[in-house]
């Protein structure tokens, strides 16, 4: 178990995701007898390295929040393994689980609800700490001031409840909480989507130059195609429950070639009004269908303008294809829809 | 220039809290012109909703009070008239979308019974068949598959893509002159976004009403806008065309909005953000409400004393409420070379 808390060097892999399958049931009647199940997460693999970021995009109810949840056992795992620095731990307990969750620690999306609006800024940021007997006799104090000073807070203020915060500060706090363990990796989900514009970039500034600092692996999940660019190394595009596509973000945005990715970046704005009207948009028809009955075959078929009868028939796999990096479409081909600084050179 | 159909000038508008007067809207003046786009951005606080709503007698008064203003639209100041006849103009004459269609609409009734409620109200003369028959032709004119069956459906049985486009019929029924969409498509997914976009560009074209877009997403600003309003601290900072606004922005506001953004088509390592956070509306810094983030108001003794006016600056009809707008002509966004760079195919 010491390897568990050895610090991974940058680039080693420290997560294997391999087969990962979420379902929830859906129950019904008196007897509360199962009638169905939402397929949240169906078969997905992926590995992350240390000081690396993976970007897991995908709208809303994709299962990308359940996905990061479940890798980090929030949620129990219905089939497949998650294997940490070597350790297979899906089948963890709980009080096997706490000392992996020093190394693995998650960031969440609304800053409000996140926090207890009871407990003072200090008592936040040590509280992992103190559960992990490390605060008392371990210069806790001093620790939670560095912290908090780390996060681009004042120490002053760490008397102060989460209230008297502006919702960045509060962002920044969830941070320096989930610093304290000094964990390898990260799950940040929607980090940034509750704040705005100008606030949204210094916590992003904040998240890039933590990880440069400490080699941290982030495991982002977002819905927002400009912020993960931003941030992540890896991208993965997630369509009801499984990955699309995967690949560096380089790839990704400019070689894209499941229909879903070019439609989400097609429809990704940009803030350039002299585009308009130059750029494609791929307008998809319909809805996203219900997970709780998935279409057969490819899950995308049903609002895709390239469907035939062997995507009602076969699962695609998620397999290089048309492009230089793995999708899972059977009429794979790669389509440019963002223009590209680079291209003009 | 055509007439304005509506022209707002030095709208003030205050809050009475426990907490002390908040100052949500000091001074707002803009023109609307028939046909045209308005986008008006801003973050949150920034008073962009609050001077629509108060324009349109939306805002409980108290706690809100307006203490000045003017709002002249058909011949009227409708900041004036009485309350039925201001009610008579809202929905009729002036027509909005919101956020979250779910709180828009009743859920207690079908959506054909609410469409139906909507025109009925202003055209007593049309009898049942013909507000049915116009109910299914608004429908299916945004979209919305098999019409006919889908009125008797109640707002749960929407999707909310759906429900959007139900209230964009609804607002449409009574051929509006003017069309407000207040955060039209915040709550949606961006393939979901993309559809209503087309959708809301559909109904404008045909029944040619001004719009005002309020957002605080600056790409969709740049995709639907004609002209902008940069709001801060209950203030316009900034307004002018599209273009240029978005390319050669004239108040050191804009320019940090602009780069803060992440970007979808090109890498950056760091983002720019403005540092510090909005001001309390209740304690609105002195002279410019910016001046404590602003780059350039270093040693210079004006932007805390004096509140700098909405004035000509840069070309065509740009507004900057800078005192030094004139240190940022040459600087272009980082945005203004993307569409010269073109698509990578």
């Amino acid at each position: 178990m010491s390897d568990l808390h050895t610090r991974a060097a940058r680039g080693e892999e420290i997560l294997k995701v391999e087969g990962l399958v979420k379902y929830f049931p859906i129950r019904a009647g008196l007897l509360k007898r199962e009638v169905g199940r939402i397929h949240a997460v169906d078969d997905v693999s992926f590995t992350l390295r240390a000081g690396e970021t993976l970007g897991v995009v995908g709208e809303s109810g994709c299962g990308k929040s359940t996905m990061a949840r479940t890798v980090i056992r929030l949620l129990d795992p219905t089939a497949g393994t998650v294997t940490f620095k070597g350790t297979d731990i899906t089948n963890y307990s709980r009080r096997q689980l706490r000392d992996v969750r020093r190394e693995m620690q998650i960031v969440f999306q609304d800053p409000y609800a996140a926090l207890n609006p009871r407990m003072t800024v200090r008592e936040i940021v040590a509280e992992p700490l103190r559960i992990h007997d490390l605060y008392d006799n371990h210069g806790g104090r001093k620790k939670v001031d560095e912290l908090l000073e780390r996060v681009g807070l004042n120490p002053e203020h760490g008397n102060r409840f989460p209230h008297e915060f502006s919702g960045g500060q509060r962002q920044r706090i969830g941070v320096a909480r989930a610093l304290a363990l000094e964990p390898q990796m990260l799950v940040l989900d929607e980090p940034v989507s509750a704040l705005d514009v100008s606030i949204q970039a210094q916590v992003i500034n904040l998240l890039a130059k933590l990880q440069e600092d400490f080699g941290l692996a982030y495991l982002l999940i977002s819905h927002d195609l400009s912020v993960i660019r931003h941030i992540a190394d890896r991208v993965a595009v997630m369509y009801l429950g499984k990955f699309v596509e995967i690949g560096n973000k380089k790839d990704v945005y400019s070689v894209p070639a499941h229909p879903y990715t070019q439609a989400l970046l097609s429809a990704a704005p940009i803030p350039d009004p002299a585009l308009r009207g130059k750029r494609e948009h791929i307008v998809l028809t319909g809805d996203v269908p219900s997970p709780a009955a998935p279409p057969s075959g490819c899950r995308f078929r049903t609002r895709c303008w390239k469907a035939q009868d062997i995507c009602a028939e076969q699962v695609p796999d998620l397999v290089v294809r048309a492009s230089n990096h793995p999708d899972a479409c059977h009429f794979s081909e790669v389509q440019t829809v963002v223009p590209t600084a680079e291209a003009a050179g | 220039m055509a007439e304005p159909v509506l022209s707002l000038k030095d709208l003030q508008v205050d809050f009475h809290t426990e907490d002390g007067v908040v100052h949500a809207v000091n001074g707002v003046s803009f023109d609307l012109y028939p046909g045209e786009t308005l986008g008006v951005v801003g973050e949150s606080g920034s008073g962009k909703s609050v001077t629509v709503m108060a324009m349109l007698g939306l805002i409980p008064q108290p706690p809100g009070r307006i203490l000045s203003g003017e709002a002249q639209f058909g011949g009227r100041d409708i900041l004036k008239v009485k309350d039925d006849e201001l009610r008579t103009i809202r929905g009729r004459e002036i027509a909005m979308i919101f956020q979250d269609p779910m709180t828009s609409l009743n859920p207690v009734f079908t959506i054909g019974f609410q469409l139906g409620e909507a025109i009925k109200v202003h055209h007593k003369e049309m009898g049942d068949d013909q507000i049915v028959e116009r109910v299914v032709q608004l429908l299916r004119m945004v979209g919305v598959p098999n019409a006919e069956d889908r009125v008797d459906q109640y707002p749960h049985e929407f999707s909310g893509g759906m429900r959007q486009r139900a209230m964009i019929a609804m607002a449409m029924a009574n051929d509006p002159a003017i069309l407000i969409a207040d955060e039209p498509t915040t709550a949606l997914d961006v393939t979901i976004q993309a559809q209503i976009l087309q959708v809301l560009n559909k109904a404008q074209a045909e029944t040619n009403a001004a719009t005002i877009l309020i957002t605080h997403d600056l790409g969709l600003i740049a995709e639907m806008a004609d002209r902008v309003i940069v709001m801060y601290a209950g203030r316009v900072v900034e307004s002018g065309d599209i273009q240029t606004v978005f390319h050669e922005p004239r108040h050191p506001y804009t320019v940090g909005l602009l780069d803060s953004l992440p970007r979808l088509e090109a890498d950056e390592k760091w983002l720019r953000p403005i540092p510090g956070q909005p001001p309390s509306l209740i304690n609105i810094p002195p002279g410019c409400p910016f001046h404590p983030r602003c780059f350039l108001r270093e040693g210079r003794e004006v932007c805390r004393t004096d509140i700098p006016p909405l004035r000509p600056a840069g070309s065509a009809d740009q507004k900057s409420a800078c005192h030094f707008a004139e240190e940022l002509k040459g600087h272009r966004s980082k945005f203004a070379d993307v569409a010269a760079e073109g698509p990578a195919s």
